[in-house]
């Protein structure tokens, strides 16, 4: 009975939670790459939406339709490389002769664009919760 | 929590630059120096930049990313290795009438070139502000995380 009512809010919450901790990860990220805009050799990176949507989709799926990798050899779906994950190298405008590959105003923007939608999906699971504190209360 | 780790990452990305600035103040504030013998004279230092893992990896807590497919390198700070004196040889000035001047008339000034520390003190008072600002955004979005549901 208690499994039923998690899987129902879980299923409320719908892409929002997991969203948030995407844009959580995703601001490591950039702070690692402005942190490191001076230091030679540093190759920023980021973290990949749409990568992550898709193995996110698919684990949504029943399992008896996801194609499933029983073995870390197995090729996924999708790509030959099993290790490339989300996480990949930005291509720089510019290249500079220390290697270093972070743009800083570039980076800012993400950062700050990275920020804005981790508010969107706190005001989403704001209002969701609402939603179902009225539906529990029974009154505005 | 990632968010935590952005002020550990910042962090030492705002100690590394205030070292800089440090250096940086001391190369200038050296910049007139002069001395009798070469290997006296001060030379300008700079510190080295490299990058570390703070060693934090959300994989391992997170949902969406596998442990080890990312290798934990999306936590990186900044550490100063060191700091190493510029080996460009000392300015060779002929002053005989300077009290340090040696018994050739010659003093031997800094190799610190003020237009480069210039340089230096801007860029790295613009990367700790942009540390500090990275810093408040995120410290703004932990903050709204708190009231999450209210």
């Amino acid at each position: 009975m208690s499994s039923l009512f998690a899987g129902a809010i879980d299923r409320h919450f719908g892409i929002h939670a997991t969203a948030l901790e995407f844009r959580s990860a995703r601001s490591q990220v950039l702070a690692s790459n402005l942190t490191n805009a001076d230091t030679p050799n540093f190759k920023a990176r980021d973290l990949d939406f749409a990568e992550v949507l898709k193995a996110e989709s698919g684990s949504l799926m029943p399992a008896s339709v996801r194609m499933a990798r029983t073995h870390q050899r197995h090729i996924a779906v999708g790509g030959s490389d099993p290790d490339a994950g989300p996480l990949l190298y930005r291509n720089p405008f510019q290249p500079t002769l220390d290697g270093n590959t972070v743009e800083s105003e570039v980076e800012q923007g993400k950062f700050a664009e990275n920020a804005v939608q981790y508010q969107t999906s706190l005001m989403f699971l704001t209002r969701k919760i609402r939603g179902l504190q009225l539906a529990i209360k029974g009154q505005a | 929590m990632a968010l935590f780790d952005v002020f550990d990452i910042a962090g030492t990305g705002m100690r590394a630059q205030s070292l800089r600035l440090n250096v940086t103040s001391s190369n200038l504030a050296n910049a007139e120096n002069v001395a009798t013998r070469p290997e006296d004279a001060y030379r300008a230092r700079h510190p080295i930049f490299a990058s570390f893992m703070t060693g934090n990896d959300f994989g391992a807590a997170g949902t969406f990313v596998t442990p080890g497919a990312t290798g934990g390198a999306e936590s990186t700070g900044v550490r100063v290795l060191g700091i190493v004196e510029s080996s460009a040889p000392p300015v060779r000035r002929y002053e005989p009438d300077h009290p340090q001047a040696d018994e050739d008339g010659y003093i031997y000034a800094t190799n610190v070139n003020p237009i480069e520390e210039m340089v230096n003190m801007l860029s790295a008072s613009r990367s700790y502000q942009s540390n500090v600002e990275v810093l408040n955004t995120t410290k703004d979005l932990l903050l709204g995380t708190l009231r999450l549901g209210q």
